[in-house]
């Protein structure tokens, strides 16, 4: 029977489990990242749109064109050494660095850089319109883009685009170079490696991936053989800890080496810390507010640009956003090439109240406010409402998963929509085909990639200005269009764009050498050392 | 949480010869499975009214409409329902789960990797629920009206009134982060990962059984705080249910007449009372177990422990319906396979039930 | 006191005059029984603060606790301030008094809606058995199944956020063990002899089931409910937590202590305080329910 005896012995024993000594710090060899790591869907660069993911193989594979740690702004060849620009500017033949292996122990061969390319097309996945937007389709692709010769890939666009765009656009996860000889023995009814490549990796860059186990961890191991060098450490781990408040803990206990999730107000607190510094990172992720222009108050134009006085931008950007968000007012992020750093917006409710007046609805209306549910959005959420009442317009907020607030958003069914956005890669054409080129409003068009259409805007001035910027071939000018286009949409059009991010990652002091650049993906751990 | 009552099927007669017992397991199999269908069935329906949509679970919400047709299509999300769930009863009876949106592996992958994390969690709670919440009750009836049972039964009442997730920040907080004590979130420090195959799942037993002791030791740290959050509940329950039973039992003629004959108060208390007790308690005991499996996505989340209700909520936020369907028919099954179980062991303990 | 003293007398006497008096002789000797229980009262006294506060929270706070007010954000506990502010500088006092209303709403919608149906199902499957058993047990059984919380947020998330589908959602998860306990109940008293005597006169099954056997299962599921607020409270800010309860800016106490957790660290009164002031309700609810039950319950043994 049971006896308050071997209770005590059983707690005892307990007790003694629990207390001997039996936590390792993490291995000098080791780089520990904490991170929400629940977005991660697939390894497979053809498909790989995700955060998380974008930077993890952005450390796995070597991509034809590549912007390096040592100077993020540049952009210079990767597994390209060289590059010709044909006369006409649709063609660009790319010499292929010689003495390049993969993982496998397979030599980087033009065929493996062509390949790439032309899976990622037939695969057609959403990464896919990155490369597709110069007319590339499965039938013509192997044409367009070809290996010439063991050295040497050809790349030909059959629509008007800047040659720039089409450099930057090679800098993408999809021109990462796969191992076609390797990928294509795991393959499978002609999927072209597609199932394979889900959770392996097939790569040339500086580490390879050991294991992913979905919402637990991802370890990657160092490539010893890569061309810059063997990295700094020989093993990265990703480990998921999807609280905040457990990654401060566990960074402050020493149990990892770096949290890249924590609260501006978190960061406060461990900032008297002297183990742990905190880094901050200018990201290309743009908070904005959107109204649906299908709404017959929203449309008018208004009514939006009252909206745009009705936020305080420092209020919230000075208490709960310090730290991790700026005043950012145009749709291109700051910091990049071609950027407008102008913020002529603030909080004035007079100004809103006499547009509301003279659109003809000085007596306020009733609005709903869609937004995620995480942090920051919900208290954006709550200052905009409460903002927006001073104007005389009520606003409810319904908070919602991304998973369900997207279909919404793609259908043309919000009010207001507070979201964010961050680039696909780096050129200004990312974003500005997003936010200003809506080429067909009808809702049978189904557009729902391009922000403009799922606000039911359509713009003339603005369409045209995004198709000749895209096409420009002097830089010069380009650039010059590009803020012009910005300043177009600070004054017409459904967005109030307010924040931009800043990563604040906190490590332990004797970590070196991580580097996070602006784009999601430019995030680079070879040069980590401890 | 379900309290069992007495399911009081009447029957008429003695016992039978064997064929009635055929008939009665076959009866029960018929419930078992009709259980089984309603789950999948309401699950089912849940997936097809989620507004998440499961195809921007894997394009993406920037991906043009084509692609999104697409896998729209591959998904077989444009059949008519019916047919759609025909298919996975069809597949379901081959013993294939799908495959997971959310993880690319098969859902029986994701479980055999979920599942073990959840058990050990649950069945250390339990035990903890037990081993403490038993003496803890039995005391409280013996000493009925007094301080210790009034101490408790407040203690048992905070215990079962505390929200699981702040009181697991909270001792993180203390005993993890300011203390040192146990290790924090997570299954494993990050240096011991991947050394131990996973052969049953409970990293417990697979640490065990290679001898790798340094690791079962770092597992078994990380077990403390969270089985001990969820333990406490249990215990709390478990003291209260066991205190109710025993002063059912207490007030009883013939406990009066064993003291009368003169036995020990400790016989009275062990060798009485509590043997009748046994029986509910097991009931009592197989349904906290049960309903600790269904994983408690709450504790999982600040601990950070990869467990089956993480899964089943993160894909049901995903809307990927193959892996909720897949944990919840594990935990269903578990859960009735134990309801059934507790209900054989009541009717087979308890002549007044027959 | 002497209107009191017969008043007093009446209740006691111990030959009723009429039923209505025989009722309100039992309800005063229960509330004698009641009251001399510490414990219990204990419990009455909170679960009567908390509604007192919801009634008179107009009058006992300064606002609504809905504006933002963001240079005042995480103030400690003090002065003003007596719970110290939130993460927009909102007064928490304030927030949980009104959220005090929201839990009421909470509980009592749960219960108007999981009392009657628990009941109607469970008397009907045990008095008339058979088929009808077995089907509505089977129903029943299939929800005590299924992953509790995953029900909630599957429906919740079914039907959008919000706190009218998220109590919808805990109901639905909340009543198989009712009609369990109500049929128990009915099975026992179908064989019983009034039943027998109503049925020879002629009642209607109807009859029977409403006048007779529902007064007498409803003492048990009451006190089944009392006890299971707690768990009611728990599940709301469960899933609140998750982000499906009340939204914001509605000071609903598990989304309080959801949207508050990231200050644990420094500012441990944001989440500390909603997570106390659960406990307590919780507690309260608890300990009524526990004395009602020594009190209704026969077989307690008091």
């Amino acid at each position: 029977m049971i006896r308050l005896k071997h209770l005590f012995m059983v707690i005892a024993a307990a007790v003694f489990l629990a207390a001997s000594p039996v936590r390792a710090a993490t291995p000098g060899d080791t780089f520990v990242i904490a991170k929400d790591i629940a977005d991660i869907i697939t390894m497979d660069p053809a498909e790989v749109f995700e955060l998380t993911t974008g930077e993890i193989i952005a450390n796995i594979y070597d991509r034809i064109m590549m912007f390096e740690p040592e100077d993020l702004k540049t952009l210079v060849g990767g597994v390209a050494e060289s590059w010709e620009i044909s006369a006409d500017g649709k063609t660009i033949t790319f010499a292929i660095r010689p003495g390049l292996k993969f993982h496998s122990g397979n030599p980087v061969r033009a065929e493996d850089v062509a390949w790439s390319l032309q899976r990622v097309v037939k695969l057609n996945k959403t990464p896919a319109f990155i490369v597709t937007q110069f007319g590339w389709d499965a039938d013509n692709v192997d044409e367009l883009v070809k290996a010439t010769d063991d050295g040497h890939v050809q790349v030909t666009i059959t629509e008007e685009f800047s040659p720039g765009l089409v450099l930057n656009a090679m800098s993408a996860g999809v021109a990462s170079v796969v191992d076609k000889v390797l990928v294509m023995q795991h393959e499978k009814d002609g999927d072209l490696g597609y199932d394979w490549l889900k959770s392996n990796s097939a790569g040339s860059g500086a580490f390879s991936l050991k294991t992913w186990k979905a919402n637990e961890i991802v370890t990657l191991e160092a490539n010893a053989g890569y061309r810059h060098g063997a990295p700094g450490m020989n093993r990265v781990i990703l480990r998921h800890v999807s609280e905040p408040s457990a990654q401060r803990l566990l960074l402050e206990k020493n149990d990892i080496d770096m949290a890249r999730n924590l609260t501006p107000d978190q960061i406060k607190g461990i900032m008297g810390n002297a183990e742990i510094v905190v880094d901050g990172y200018p990201k290309g992720t743009v908070v904005y507010m959107a109204a649906n222009g299908s709404h017959p108050i929203l449309g008018k134009p208004e009514v939006v640009q009252a909206l745009r006085h009705l936020v305080d931008y420092k209020g919230m950007a000075d208490s709960f956003l310090a730290g991790q968000f700026v005043v950012h007012q145009a749709f291109w992020p700051g910091g990049l090439w071609a950027a407008l750093e102008e913020t002529p917006y603030s909080l004035e409710v007079d100004k809103a109240k006499s547009l509301l007046e003279s659109a003809g609805h000085g007596d306020g209306f009733k609005v709903t406010i869609h937004t995620l549910t995480n942090s920051p959005f919900p208290e954006i959420a709550q200052s905009v409402q409460a903002t927006l009442a001073q104007g005389g317009i009520s606003a409810d907020i319904v908070t919602l998963e991304g998973k369900t607030l997207w279909p919404k958003y793609r259908a043309r069914e919000h009010d207001i929509i507070l979201a964010r956005w961050s680039p696909d890669y780096v050129d200004p054409h990312s974003n500005a085909d997003a936010f200003a080129h809506n080429p067909d409003n009808r809702l049978e068009a189904k557009l729902t990639g391009v922000l403009a259409w799922r606000n039911a805007w359509a713009d003339p001035a603005s369409n045209e200005l995004a198709v000749t910027a895209r096409n420009e071939l002097d830089l010069g000018m380009r650039e010059k269009q590009y803020v012009e286009l910005q300043k177009m949409l600070q004054t017409t059009g459904p967005y109030v764009i307010m924040f931009q991010q800043n990563e604040q990652v906190a490590r332990r002091k004797n970590v070196a050498g991580f580097v996070s650049g602006s784009n999601f993906d430019l995030v680079f751990y070879r040069n980590v050392t401890k | 949480m379900a309290e069992s009552t007495a399911t009081g099927r009447q029957t008429t007669g003695s016992a039978r010869a064997p064929s009635s017992f055929v008939v009665s397991l076959l009866g029960v199999a018929a419930s078992l499975a009709l259980t089984f269908i309603g789950l999948t069935a309401i699950t089912f329906a849940i997936g097809r009214v989620m507004p998440a949509d499961p195809v921007l679970a894997i394009v993406g919400d920037r991906a043009p409409q084509d692609v999104y047709d697409q896998v729209y299509q591959q998904l077989g999300l444009d059949k008519p329902i019916y047919v759609q769930y025909l298919r996975y009863l069809g597949q379901l009876s081959k013993g294939d789960l799908g495959v997971s949106i959310m993880t690319a592996r098969p859902v029986m992958d994701d479980i055999l990797r979920f599942f073990p994390a959840t058990l050990e969690l649950a069945t250390i709670a339990t035990l903890l629920g037990v081993l403490v919440g038993i003496p803890m009750g039995v005391f409280a009836a013996v000493n009925q009206g007094r301080w210790p049972d009034h101490v408790v039964r407040i203690v048992g009442l905070i215990g079962y009134s505390v929200p699981v997730f702040w009181l697991g920040m909270v001792a993180l907080l203390i005993f993890y982060a300011k203390l040192g004590w146990v290790a924090g979130p997570g299954r494993l420090d990050v240096y011991y990962d991947g050394i131990v195959d996973p052969v049953s799942g409970v990293l417990l037993i697979d640490a065990a059984m290679v001898g790798e002791w340094d690791i079962f030791k770092n597992a078994a740290s990380h077990l403390v705080l969270p089985a001990s959050i969820l333990g406490t509940f249990t215990l709390a329950y478990i003291a209260r249910m066991t205190r109710s039973f025993m002063l059912d039992q207490l007030n009883q003629e013939y406990i009066l007449t064993a003291r009368v004959k003169g036995a020990s108060e400790h016989a009275v208390i062990w060798r009485h009372a509590f043997r009748n007790v046994l029986v509910q308690l097991i009931t009592i005991i197989g349904l906290t177990y049960a309903s600790l499996l269904e994983g408690s996505v709450l504790t999982e989340t600040v601990f950070a422990w990869p467990g089956i209700g993480q899964y089943i909520t993160n894909s049901l936020f995903n809307n990927d319906m193959n892996a909720v369907l897949g944990g919840t028919i594990v935990v269903g099954v578990c859960f009735v396979g134990i309801n059934m179980l507790s209900d054989l062991l009541y009717r087979l303990a308890d002549p007044r039930v027959r | 006191m002497a209107a009191t003293g017969t008043l007093r007398a009446w209740l006691l006497a111990e030959a009723p005059g009429s039923s209505s008096q025989a009722r309100l002789q039992r309800m005063y000797l229960g509330w004698l029984s009641l009251s001399r229980n510490p414990i219990a009262m204990i419990g009455l006294i909170i679960v009567a603060g908390l509604v007192v506060a919801a009634a008179i929270a107009p009058w006992i706070t300064a606002s609504e606790g809905l504006q933002p007010d963001l240079p005042n954000r995480l103030r400690a506990p003090g002065g003003k301030h007596w719970f110290g502010t939130d993460e927009l500088g909102r007064d928490i006092y304030d927030r949980i008094i009104w959220g005090s209303r929201i839990t009421l709403y909470i509980v009592g919608l749960v219960s108007v809606i999981v009392v009657p149906i628990g009941l109607v199902i469970g008397i009907i499957s045990g008095y008339i058995g058979g088929i009808v058993d077995s089907f509505l047990m089977r129903f029943t059984d299939i929800f005590l199944a299924f992953p509790r919380l995953i029900l909630a947020m599957a429906f919740v998330a079914a039907l959008g956020p919000g706190l009218e589908n998220a109590v919808l959602a805990i109901a639905l998860t909340t009543w198989s063990p009712y009609a369990r306990i109500a049929r128990a109940e009915a099975l026992t008293l179908r064989n019983s002899e009034f039943i027998l005597a109503a049925q020879v006169q002629g009642v209607s099954t109807a009859g029977i089931l409403l006048r007779h056997v529902a007064p007498l299962c409803t003492s048990s599921v009451i006190v089944r409910l009392t006890l299971d607020m707690a768990g009611i409270i728990l599940t709301a800010a469960g899933l609140g937590f998750l982000g499906l309860g009340a939204q914001p800016p509605t000071p609903e106490w598990g989304a309080m202590i959801s949207l508050g957790r990231q200050y644990l660290i420094d500012q441990w009164w944001v989440p500390t305080v909603p997570g106390l002031a659960i406990l307590v309700v919780s507690l309260g609810f608890n300990l009524l329910g526990d004395g009602l039950r020594d009190v209704l319950d026969p077989k307690s043994g008091n």
